[in-house]
């Protein structure tokens, strides 16, 4: 165990809000440009991924997500008190948004 | 060093953006349009297309900006559509005669605007490219489609004035458009005042001030007419990021009211200030994201916690045994809108039995509820969650999470979220703010739509010379419809005066009084952060303007509003242009929740269309006060006045809508 703490102030609330996978992502700051609570800036070094500088400012619209040209380069997760679940008719199993271990994914698309 | 925040400062990056706090840039403009969202960004291309020189100006980045930015699945009372049953006229007069959205205080001439335009509003973005109607056959045969015209329809499928369509996108279409047109849009810049011939308030409007959100720089906008479309102030009781989340509150968190400010500081009349709801504050879950019976999810079936349906019955409470019906006037009615606000008897649609909270409490419906969503007819469930969630503002993301977390609604019943018996027994969208017997009594907000603003006249003009409002932002402001009719409206009018408006000069003292209101939070070294003030804004309203009002607390929440404007707001810091930017629209609040209390001062008398109850003056509704209640400022004074009911097809006006419209409406 590393012995090792930190002076920072709590953590931002609700959540994180939106989460950028740092290797996927190309720096373009198309989420930053769309963004209507302007949530990120650009990196001060060019090229790199833009900060998420109010999360707490978030509206959970998505449109980050909608217009980030690389998939899973950047991730919207709602906090835990927005969480809910649902029961699977026939066997009465409940499962939920965040569990450990959730069912498989299901893979049919919007109505385009 | 003995604060974080000191440390933090010491040691943080720059801003990543050029600081221009001060500098100022001069635009001219034939049509100026305050606020990007669906009102603002229909004006600007209508104005354009009648040959205006139009310039938008909007806070947030108007390809996705405001309420509709998000999204949307209904366009409501397109009454002119091919499939359509029902006349403008018609559909104007259930409104405006209590039923419908709203309870009653509607405005005849912007909802007959709604009524008449939306069928042309769509066919609008249609050409844009937004899809309007099943094109790929999907719900074929469905009860909700129309085989010819392939256009579906929500809530009344014998009338069909309400349009499902494919609008997630529908403002990237509209930023196309206008990028097409050569509208000159001036994104991240938030309006902040209204110019005024020789910079008095009261005159012709001939431009406004702004400043960027990224930069703080000064903008000075010289137009020929102004259209504000800046929506309302929402959220103005109730603030916290602790809890925020998925924040179910329908309007943009860009909502602070700055239109409202603006107008109101220039001298412009509002009318239906008083008018106000109670909320949950938004912060229960995710708009759409759990089970529920109501508007995206209408007409889902909802069983208990041991499988239970619980029954849909039609507006006399008679228990409907199909589930066809719900999608149908009741027997005898003539037709059945949704069941927002207080329908009235007339258009009550069908839902959940009434008594639905004493059967809880008694144990025979166990919470929690579930939306059964695999024992619907499949087009009915795949146009709930596949369609409408999905194109609904802020549904997309709530579909991908929640069908990567595994969520399939062939197999799966989506869990209503747990309320007490008097909120659950509700025919109400659970996961938010209509819940009545869920809202601390404090908890308000302005009224999802007719809710108060600048009154406007059958050419969509306030009382001020040049100025024009649309959208949320007029008195009696619709939803997305009513905001894409009014403002295609709107911009009409606003370039066809143009077109005549003599030259106009800013006052420079204006600009330098503006300038100096707009950088006191720059300037200052004071200690508070927006987020602190907007708190306690938001206290004041709920102490002093919540669900029981009265003179003295009223008077009282004026002279703290005032208090506060010259004691914390005075010290609230910015330590960069976004918190300036957050710091302005506090301003606003403070400004708009002003205007609240004028306006429920002004009105001795309780009514509940309203939500407006006066311990003081308890009588409700007495014939002497049956008319909308106006008030605007004028040397520092609220005045107070008066309008009609239907003063729209009063003198100076013709007597009928259609007439006045062919008059108007500026084809």
């Amino acid at each position: 165990m590393e012995k090792k703490a930190y002076l920072v102030p709590n953590p931002v609330t609700p959540c994180k809000a939106i989460i950028i996978e740092t290797k996927l992502c190309k720096g373009c700051n198309m989420c930053a440009e769309v963004c209507r609570s302007d949530v990120m800036v650009p990196n001060p070094e060019k090229g790199k991924p833009p900060i998420v500088l109010y999360p707490d400012e978030c509206w959970f619209c998505g449109c980050c997500i909608y217009h980030c040209p690389v998939p899973g380069a950047i991730r919207m997760e709602h906090a835990l008190n927005q969480r809910i679940g649902w029961k699977r008719k026939e066997t009465g199993e409940y499962f939920r948004v965040g569990m450990k271990n959730p069912p498989p994914p299901n893979t049919r698309p919007l109505v385009s | 060093m003995s604060s974080y925040e000191e440390i933090a400062a010491n040691s943080a990056l720059e801003w990543p953006y050029p600081v221009r706090y001060g500098e100022e840039e001069e635009v001219s403009a034939d049509v100026l349009v305050l606020g990007g969202g669906i009102a603002g960004s229909h004006a600007a291309v209508s104005a354009a297309k009648k040959g205006a020189k139009v310039v938008v100006v909007e806070k947030g980045a108007l390809i996705r900006s405001g309420s509709g930015g998000a999204g949307v699945d209904h366009w409501i009372n397109a009454c002119t559509n091919p499939c359509s049953k029902v006349t403008p006229e018609e559909m104007t007069e259930i409104i405006v005669g209590g039923g419908g959205f709203g309870g009653g205080y509607a405005f005849g001439h912007t909802t007959y605007i709604e009524c008449k335009e939306g069928w042309d509003g769509l066919l609008d973005v249609e050409k844009m490219g937004v899809k309007i109607r099943d094109t790929e056959d999907e719900f074929a045969g469905a009860e909700f489609r129309d085989e010819e015209t392939k256009l579906m329809f929500a809530w009344d499928y014998e009338n069909n004035f309400t349009v499902r369509l494919w609008g997630a996108d529908i403002k990237v279409a509209l930023y196309k458009e206008l990028k097409r047109l050569g509208v000159d849009i001036y994104d991240r810049v938030m309006a902040t005042s209204l110019l005024t011939e020789d910079g008095q308030p009261g005159k012709r409007v001939i431009g406004a001030t702004g400043v960027s959100t990224r930069t703080g720089e000064f903008y000075i906008f010289k137009a020929k007419a102004t259209i504000l479309s800046a929506a309302h102030p929402s959220r103005l009781w109730v603030f916290s990021t602790e809890l925020q989340g998925g924040a179910a509150d329908h309007s943009d968190p860009n909502s602070s009211g700055d239109g409202h400010a603006m107008a109101w500081k220039a001298g412009a009349e509002f009318a239906l200030m008083e008018r106000s709801i109670p909320s949950a504050g938004g912060f229960r879950y995710p708009a759409y994201g759990t089970g529920n019976a109501h508007n995206t999810f209408h007409p889902c079936t909802i069983v208990d916690s041991n499988g239970k349906e619980i029954p849909w019955v039609d507006r006399d409470g008679k228990v409907i045994k199909t589930f066809s019906e719900r999608g149908f006037p009741s027997p005898g009615q003539r037709l059945c809108g949704h069941s927002f606000g207080l329908p009235s008897y007339d258009v009550l649609g069908p839902g959940l039995i009434p008594d639905l909270a004493e059967r809880i409490y008694k144990g025979e419906y166990v919470l929690p509820f579930y939306a059964d969503f695999p024992s619907i007819p499949e087009h009915e469930r795949r146009a709930i969650w596949g369609l409408m969630v999905g194109q609904e503002g802020k549904t997309r993301i709530i579909y991908n999470t929640y069908s990567k977390a595994g969520f399939d609604p062939d197999k799966d019943m989506l869990q209503v979220n747990v309320l007490p018996p008097e909120a659950a027994g509700q025919h109400s969208p659970w996961w938010s703010w209509y819940d009545k017997a869920g809202c601390p009594p404090q908890w308000r907000e302005v009224g999802f739509w007719n809710s108060g603003g600048p009154v406007v006249d059958w050419d969509l003009r306030t009382n001020l010379e040049g100025l024009y409002a649309a959208g949320n932002q007029l008195a009696g402001g619709g939803l997305h419809g009513g905001a894409a009719t009014t403002g295609r409206y709107a911009g009409r009018k606003a370039a066809a005066y143009a077109g005549t408006a003599g030259e106009t000069a800013i006052d420079r003292k204006q600009v330098e009084a503006e300038k100096s209101r707009v950088y006191a939070p720059v300037n200052c070294d004071g200690d508070i952060g927006w987020k602190e003030l907007y708190g306690g804004i938001t206290r004041i309203m709920q102490d002093y303007c919540g669900e029981y009002k009265g003179e003295q607390t009223l008077k009282m929440g004026l002279r703290w509003l005032n208090s506060i404007r010259e004691s914390e707001a005075a010290r609230t810091c910015a330590r960069n242009p976004h918190e300036l930017w957050r710091t302005l629209e506090c301003f606003s609040r403070i400004t708009a929740g002003e205007i609240i209390m004028h306006a429920s001062l002004a009105r001795k008398a309780s009514c509940p269309a309203l939500g407006f109850k006066r311990l003081d003056y308890p009588e409700i509704d007495p014939p002497e006060w049956n008319k909308f209640v106006t008030i605007r400022l004028e040397n520092g004074e609220a005045k107070v006045g008066e309008l009609p009911f239907n003063y729209w097809l009063l003198p100076p006006y013709a007597p009928t809508y259609e007439e006045n419209y062919k008059l108007h409406a500026e084809l």
